[in-house]
């Protein structure tokens, strides 16, 4: 076992950890730990932009792009946070630029803007309450804006000199007290435990998309941080609240970014009607993204989805009317995506597409300052952070917008790494505990000599299976009553898992066991948020109770494990500038 | 219907040299990915066979291996693409170090891309607002700008397999990146570091590295690129 020291340790190395890492000074030490290599992160996925009212293209406002947040969370996103967001994202967006990511330009040189899901303004400017329209808010790069974003951040860490530790796999965080001390992590190359001894320790680890069959998230996204959070008897927030991006590549779950309808895409069903003009009148196939999942859901229950060939449902996705240079210049990743994948030519054809699991808006509750909070009182833990995916502001709420989620990132990532600096300046070590790295060595030593008869793929598969059918876009009690004894029996059997490779080095076998453990740590809050959540607000969808319920649920949901089981807690919402109203488009 | 992956393993600690497995496997459709059928493998057969992954649909550049004699992405190669018919020979990336399997040590390829200074540079103090770039300026460095570091290229140049100290298109190509950006100011430094023989000359124009890259990037046009501004700079 190695023990290190340093002032910060941040944990992932996508948008909100590279950019965290960037706010140490120098003077302090600081390293990002990853279990891929950063440039592999999933902040690279992200396509169609990021989001700022910069009025490039149009007349735009901050106030407008809250107020479509705001909304488009359902009212559950703390509007505090949300406003700290949408003010602070123009001048996120031009520091992205100066350091040197490359985006699209309007015939001016500006940075180009285009049309996203649930972003509009007032059709009269000077008249709020007029007709809401869609708005060119969301700066982008082609279809590759999370791509040249993470690769801009990662550069200007080589800049300057950030320290990585690449292939390293986190499994505790070490708590001294209340504080907390750092973590334990496995160096992969070689399966050794190395102590992490810290003042301050960011998790910026991402997503869950793992714990569902069909998911736009990378085999990377097993929600490890929210299983390190859990597993410390600390909360988790808004579980409940996942987002199912409604464009997935039929039965790969692979992402067509919402640009797709930005640029003039359209839905249809298998009538070849644009089913979408029914569901939201005004903005049509660029309605919220937790909205469009439900009708494409609604469509095919109602048997007006095309059948697979393997049994399973999918709609179209129409770009065949746009012009190729649309394509081409501003669509051609995911086009590609349609021609690799699906063998679609979507010049020609439409693309079939099916909602996928795409992003959590719950997660680590922490301040609009990335620190992790433990409870309704939003008390600190000295010592912790989150940003980006893992955490919950909440700046989403129910459900997040398209191109807020670059924003995050980069917004709070930056917030959490000035609070830092701050905190390390005056903050000690907390004292490391002696037996820092017991759990994680007896919890490998029994999974590497395990005799068990369970494998570790065929469980996951399971968890998958039904978590997509249980806890999806639609959900009703009986349901996720049989999901909590279902996720009983999937841990029980969990301690039962052996692995083939016996070896130190490269483990990757030991790692998927572990990361097992991960996606049941993330399933069983999910489960439980849901199963207590009366209501529908954004994203979860109850058929038993089919309308918000803003007298007893407008409230955050707190998941903590106490004594083996979870238990439930409430956190008022924060609401400033915009009471919470019916949520048509 | 069934397929065989012949893969090659080799683990240090038991192993005195790499040796191929056969899998046979059950794929449902030629549409099925080689990386869908290196999950069946471990996940259904051998928990021991060993390569990276992550996105799964060809933007986070983990799974670069050879297939067939090719390097390719794992997950963006689909049964279709290669003669499924005959076992598909499956190897890891070449003339790197292994580590494991089908992983490769890649330090030696991100030092060498680290050492064109793989970010911008610009010396004037920052204005209020963006910096402003034609979208024409802009798009020119949208191809290499769509590189995503698989190392397909670097390892598939028989100039690099020659010469370990050549820096390689991937670099080269981050340097062009650069190079050729309206907004930064140290052309020049980079310039410098990739005008010597174990730099841009070493480029013989094999065309190797474009029929690799899984992004489809034409890497040796932007090498040229780079070479004439070598060139020009001389002058």
């Amino acid at each position: 076992m190695i023990t290190h020291q340093y002032d910060v340790l941040i944990v992932g190395a996508g948008g909100a950890g590279l950019r965290a890492a960037l706010e140490i000074p120098e003077g302090f030490s600081c390293a990002v730990l990853s279990k891929v290599f950063p440039t592999r992160s999933h902040t690279g996925a992200a396509q169609g932009g990021i989001g700022a009212a910069l009025g490039n293209e149009e007349e735009d406002s901050w106030e407008w792009h809250m107020f479509d947040t705001v909304k488009g969370s359902d009212y559950l996103g703390d509007q505090e946070a949300i406003e700290i967001m949408t003010k602070d994202a123009s001048r996120a967006i031009i520091e992205l630029e100066h350091m040197g990511m490359p985006f699209s330009r309007t015939p001016e040189g500006k940075i180009a803007q285009r049309r996203f899901g649930g972003h509009t303004r007032p059709e009269d400017p000077a008249d709020p309450d007029s007709k809401h329209i869609a708005v060119k808010r969301s700066c982008y790069s082609a279809d590759r804006t999370g791509h040249v974003m993470l690769h801009t951040l990662y550069e200007n860490c080589i800049k300057q000199k950030v320290h990585f530790f690449s292939e390293f796999y986190v499994t505790e965080l070490i708590m001294s007290g209340n504080a907390c001390a750092g973590i334990v992590a496995m160096d992969i190359a070689t399966s050794e435990v190395h102590v992490f001894h810290a003042k301050a320790v960011m998790l910026a680890t991402g997503g869950y998309g793992r714990v569902f069959r069909i998911t736009s998230n990378a085999h990377a996204g097993t929600g490890d941080g929210f299983s390190l959070v859990y597993n410390s008897g600390l909360p988790l927030q808004d579980m409940e609240f996942v987002q199912f991006h409604p464009t997935g590549l039929w039965k790969l779950g692979i992402l067509i970014s919402e640009a797709a309808r930005g640029e003039g895409g359209i839905l249809l069903n298998n009538k070849g009607e644009r089913f979408m003009e029914r569901y939201a009148p005004t903005v049509k196939d660029l309605a919220p993204r937790d909205m469009v999942s439900r009708a494409i859901i609604t469509e095919i229950r109602e048997g007006r989805g095309f059948k697979g060939s393997d049994g399973t449902y999918y709609v179209h996705l129409d770009v065949s009317h746009l012009s190729k240079e649309v394509i081409n210049d501003k669509l051609p990743e995911i086009t590609g995506f349609a021609r690799t994948y699906l063998g679609v030519e979507p010049t020609k054809e439409p693309i079939p597409i099916q909602p996928t699991a795409h992003y959590a808006m719950g997660g680590i509750p922490t301040t609009p300052n990335a620190e992790v909070t433990k409870d309704k009182k939003n008390t600190k833990v000295p010592g912790l952070y989150a940003a980006g995916e893992a955490a919950c502001v909440s700046v989403h709420g129910a459900n997040r917008l398209g191109t807020n989620s670059l924003l995050d990132l980069i917004v709070f990532g930056r917030r959490g790494g000035k609070a830092i600096a701050e905190f390390i300046k005056e903050a000690d070590f907390a004292p490391l505990p002696a037996d820092a790295a017991e759990r994680t060595l007896s919890r490998i030593d029994k999974i590497m000599n395990s005799k068990g008869t369970e494998k570790v793929g065929a469980l996951r598969t399971e968890l998958q299976d039904k978590m997509m059918d249980k806890v999806g876009v639609f959900r009703n009690e009986n349901d996720l009553k049989e999901m909590t004894s279902e996720i009983k029996s999937l841990y029980e059997r969990y301690q039962n898992v052996a692995i083939d490779d016996k070896g130190k080095i490269f483990n990757t076998d030991l790692i998927e066991a572990i990361e097992l453990g991960s996606l049941l740590d993330t399933a069983e809050p999910i489960i439980y948020g849901a199963l207590v959540r009366q209501e529908s607000r954004g994203a979860h969808s109850r058929e038993d109770f089919p309308n918000r319920d803003d007298k007893n649920w407008l409230k955050h949901t707190l998941v903590f494990k106490k004594d083996g089981t979870p238990k439930i807690d409430y956190k008022p919402v924060s609401i400033t500038r915009f009471q919470p109203k019916e949520r048509k488009y | 219907m069934k397929v065989t992956l012949r893969i090659q393993k080799y683990n240090p600690e038991k192993d005195s040299e790499p040796y191929y497995q056969e899998f046979v496997l059950e794929a449902g459709d030629e549409k099925e990915r080689i990386l869908d059928l290196l999950h069946q493998a471990k996940w259904k057969h051998d928990g021991t066979l060993t390569f990276r992954r992550s996105c799964a649909h060809g933007v986070c550049g983990s799974d670069g291996i050879r297939i067939n004699g090719r390097n390719r992405l794992a997950c963006s190669t689909l049964l279709r693409d290669v003669n499924y018919k005959k076992p598909i020979v499956i190897e890891p990336l070449p003339s790197l170090p292994i580590v494991k399997d089908l992983i490769v040590d890649m330090s030696d390829f991100y030092k060498k891309y680290e050492a064109v200074k793989p970010y911008l540079v610009n010396n004037s103090p920052p204005p209020e607002h963006e910096r402003l770039q034609s979208n024409e300026d802009a798009e020119k460095l949208f191809e290499s700008a769509k590189c995503i570091l698989c190392g397909c290229c670097t390892t598939s140049c028989p100039s690099s397999w020659s010469d370990e100290n050549y820096i390689g298109p991937a670099a080269l190509l981050k340097a062009y990146r650069f190079v050729f950006d309206t907004r930064d100011d140290a052309a020049d430094e980079r310039l410098d570091v990739i005008d010597t023989p174990d730099g841009a000359w070493r480029c013989h124009t094999i065309f190797n590295c474009v029929e690799a890259c899984p992004k489809e990037i034409n890497i040796t046009w932007h090498i040229s690129q780079l070479k004439k501004q070598l060139a020009q700079r001389e002058m």
